[in-house]
C-alpha cells in the first residue's frame, strides 16, 4: 500500500474513532435541545463525570478482587458509568433545569454554565486536579492490516458506538417512551393533553442522554489512558458543533454529525496540524451557526422573531 | 436628587482615600485586580445587560486588548499613553467583526458563537508562536510613565489609574444609559421586533453595544498586560469569561453599579475565604444556579429585568417557534 494511502486510512480510522464519541456525546445535545429548546452546557461534563465513574468501578473491581473474566470487568464498568451518569443527569435536570422551565434561554443557559462549573470541580476536590490514570482493563491487541493499526479498542469503539445508536433507534421508534419523546419533542401541550407526562418524558430523555455520553466517556478514557476534569469542556463542545452539523434536534443528525466532524478532524490533524484542530472544529462551529444553523438534516430554525 | 452619572465620584471617592489608610501592598494589588475585574463587567454588562446579547466570548476582547499594547510596545516602543487607545480601537474592531453575527443569530445560538470566537482566538494566540510567544507568553512589557514618573512593583499608581479608569467609564456609560442610545439598547433587548417596528435600527445598536463593550475590555486588557509585564495565553481562557459573566449576573443585569459590585464580592471573596480557595469556582457555579432559580435579577436589579427573566405564567414554555 502506497504511503499516502496508509496515511489516509489512518487518519480515517483516527477520525472515525473520535467521531463516534462526539456522536454518543451528541445526541445527548440533540435530544435535550429537541425537547427543552435547552443547550445543556453540563452535558460535557457528563461525559467527563463517565469516564470518572469508570475509573471507580476499575477501582471496585480491583479492590474485591473478583475473578471475574475480563468481558465480565467490561461489563461492569460499562453499566457502572452508565447507571451513575443517567443518575446524575436526572438529578441535575431536578435542580438546575426543572425550576427554570418557562423561562428565557438565557436563564436556564446560565444556570446550565453554573451546574458545569459544579460538576467540574466537585470531581477535581474528589480525585484531584491531576491527571489520572486510566489502567489498561483491555488486552493491548494491535492488528497491522498492511501498515493501518487498529487497535482493540477502536475496534470496540466503533462496535459499541455503532450498537448503542442502533438500540437508541429501535428505543425512540419501537418503544412507548421513545413514542412519548418525539410527541413531547413535536408538540408538548398537545402531548400532555393526550396524557403523556412531559415530566417523566424529560426525566428519561435526560437519563437515555447522559448513559450515552457516559459510555462516550467510559471508551474516551480507555482510548488515552488517562481522564481530566476539564476533559468534558472541550468534548463537550465539540459534540455541540456535531449536533449542530447535523441539524439540532435530529438523532441521526447527530450521529452523522459527530462521525463527519471526528473525520474532519483527523484529516486536519494528519494534512494541516494537530495543533490548530481545534480551531478548525471551533471555526467549522461558528460558520455553520452563522450560515446553516439547521445543520444538514435539521428543520429545526434557532429562534425566529 | 442627583442623576445617576452625578452620584459617580461620591460613591467612588471613598475608595480613593483607601492608599492613605491602607499601606499593605498586597491590599491594593488586590483592589487593582478588582478594578480591572469591575471594568470588565460593566464593559459586558453592555452587551449581555443593557442589549440582553449574551456574551460567552468576553476574555478574547480582554486578551486582543492586552496582546495589542504588548505587541506595539515590543515592537513600536509604543509608550503606555498611546497604547491604550490604541488597545481599545483594536478590540473594537474586533467586536464589530462579532456582533456582525448578531444579526443573524439569536440567543443561545449566538452564546456559542462568541464562545467559539473566544476560544478561536485564544488558541490562535496560543499557537502564533513566531508573534506572540505561543504559551510562553510575551514577557517585558513597559509599565506606564507618567510626566517623568515612573511606575514600578508598587501597587499604589495602578490602583489610580484603574480608579479613574473605572470612574470616568462608569459615568460615561450612565450618560449612555440617559441617551437615546441607551433606550434603544434596552428597547432590543425588551423586544426587538417592535424596536425595529418603532425604526430602532437594531443592527446598528447591536453593534454599538459590541463596539463599546469590546472598547472597555481593550482599555482593560491594557492596563492588565502594563501592570502583569508579561501575559500568557492561560490568563484570558473561557473560565475568565464566565468569572465575568458570574460578576455581572450577581450584581444585577443591566445594572452598571451591580457589575461592579459583582467585581468587588466575587474579586474579593476568594481572597476572604482563603482555606477554601479550592472550593471558589464551585461557589460560583452553584451561585449561578442559585441566582438563576431564586433571584434572576441579581443583588441590585431593576424590575424591569426581574418581569423580564420570570417564568412566564400564563405563556406556553416553548414559544411559538
Amino acid at each position: 500500500m502506497s504511503p499516502q494511502l496508509q496515511l489516509f486510512l489512518q487518519q480515517l480510522l483516527n477520525g472515525l474513532t473520535i467521531g463516534m464519541i462526539y456522536a454518543l456525546i451528541a445526541l445527548g445535545y440533540t435530544m435535550v435541545y429537541g425537547i427543552l429548546q435547552l443547550i445543556n452546557f453540563a452535558h460535557g461534563d457528563v461525559f467527563m463525570v463517565g469516564g470518572y465513574l469508570a475509573l471507580t468501578a476499575i477501582g471496585i473491581v480491583a479492590a474485591l478482587g473478583t475473578g471475574l473474566p475480563v468481558w465480565g470487568v467490561i461489563l461492569f464498568v460499562f453499566l457502572f458509568s452508565m447507571s451513575g451518569a443517567a443518575l446524575l443527569g436526572v438529578g441535575i435536570e431536578r435542580f438546575a433545569y426543572r425550576p427554570l422551565r418557562g423561562s428565557p434561554r438565557l436563564t436556564a443557559l446560565i444556570s446550565a454554565i453554573g451546574m458545569s462549573f459544579v460538576l467540574q470541580n466537585t470531581v477535581m476536590l474528589l480525585y484531584g486536579s491531576k491527571e489520572q490514570i486510566m489502567p489498561d482493563i483491555l488486552p493491548q491487541w494491535q492488528i497491522d492490516l498492511s501498515g493501518v493499526t487498529v487497535s482493540l479498542i477502536q475496534g470496540m469503539i466503533l462496535v459499541t458506538a455503532v450498537s448503542l445508536m442502533i438500540f437508541l433507534n429501535l428505543f425512540v421508534k419501537k418503544t412507548s417512551t421513545g413514542r412519548a419523546m418525539r410527541a413531547v419533542a413535536e408538540n408538548p401541550e398537545a402531548a400532555s393533553l393526550m396524557g403523556v407526562s412531559v415530566d417523566r418524558v424529560i426525566r428519561s430523555t435526560f437519563m437515555v442522554g447522559s448513559g450515552l455520553a457516559a459510555m462516550g466517556g467510559t471508551l474516551f478514557a480507555m482510548n488515552y489512558g488517562s481522564l481530566n476534569f476539564h476533559d468534558g469542556y472541550l468534548a463537550g463542545i465539540k459534540a455541540f458543533t456535531a449536533a449542530v452539523f447535523g441539524g439540532i434536534g435530529s438523532i441521526p443528525g447527530a450521529m452523522i454529525g459527530g462521525i463527519l466532524l471526528g473525520v474532519f478532524e483527523g484529516f486536519c490533524a494528519g494534512y494541516i496540524s494537530s495543533e490548530w484542530k481545534d480551531v478548525f472544529a471551533f471555526g467549522l462551529l461558528v460558520a455553520l451557526l452563522l450560515f446553516r444553523p439547521s445543520g444538514i438534516f435539521g428543520d429545526n430554525v434557532p429562534e425566529k422573531v | 436628587m442627583l442623576s445617576s452619572s452625578r452620584k459617580v465620584p461620591l460613591i467612588l471617592a471613598p475608595f480613593a482615600l483607601i492608599p492613605l489608610f491602607d499601606k499593605n501592598t498586597y491590599h491594593l494589588d488586590l483592589l487593582t485586580n478588582v478594578g480591572i475585574y469591575a471594568l470588565l463587567a460593566m464593559g459586558l454588562n453592555v452587551v449581555v445587560g443593557l442589549t440582553g446579547l449574551l456574551n460567552l466570548g468576553y476574555a478574547a476582547f480582554f486578551a486582543i486588548g492586552a496582546y495589542s499594547y504588548a505587541l506595539a510596545n515590543l515592537h513600536w516602543h509604543w509608550p503606555f499613553w498611546l497604547g491604550l487607545p490604541f488597545a481599545g480601537v483594536v478590540s473594537m474592531l474586533f467586536g464589530f467583526l462579532i456582533g456582525i453575527p448578531s444579526i443573524r443569530v439569536r440567543g443561545d445560538y449566538l452564546a456559542i458563537t462568541t464562545l467559539g470566537f473566544g476560544e478561536i482566538v485564544r488558541i490562535s494566540f496560543n499557537n502564533l508562536d513566531a508573534w506572540t510567544g505561543g504559551p510562553n507568553g510575551l514577557l517585558g512589557i513597559a509599565r506606564p510613565k507618567f510626566f517623568g514618573y515612573a511606575f514600578s512593583v508598587n501597587p499604589t499608581p495602578y490602583y489610580y489609574l484603574v480608579l479613574l479608569l473605572l470612574a470616568s467609564t462608569a459615568f460615561l456609560l450612565f450618560r449612555m444609559c440617559n441617551s437615546k442610545i441607551g433606550r434603544a439598547l434596552v428597547a432590543i433587548r425588551e423586544d426587538e421586533l417592535a424596536a425595529s417596528c418603532m425604526g430602532v435600527p437594531a443592527l446598528h445598536v447591536k453593534l454599538v453595544a459590541f463596539g463599546v463593550s469590546s472598547f472597555i475590555a481593550g482599555l482593560a486588557g491594557c492596563v492588565f498586560a502594563a501592570k502583569q509585564t508579561i501575559i500568557t495565553p492561560d490568563s484570558f481562557d473561557f473560565v475568565l469569561s464566565v468569572l465575568i459573566l458570574a460578576m455581572v449576573v450577581l450584581g444585577g443585569l443591566g445594572n452598571i453599579w451591580g457589575a461592579m459590585l459583582g467585581a468587588l464580592v466575587l474579586g474579593t471573596l476568594p481572597e476572604l475565604l482563603r482555606g477554601f480557595a479550592v472550593y471558589r469556582m464551585l461557589i460560583f457555579g452553584v451561585i449561578m444556579i442559585l441566582m438563576m432559580i431564586f433571584r434572576p435579577q441579581g443583588i441590585l436589579g431593576s424590575q424591569i429585568i426581574r418581569r423580564e427573566l420570570r417564568p412566564k405564567e400564563k405563556e406556553a414554555p416553548h414559544g411559538s417557534s
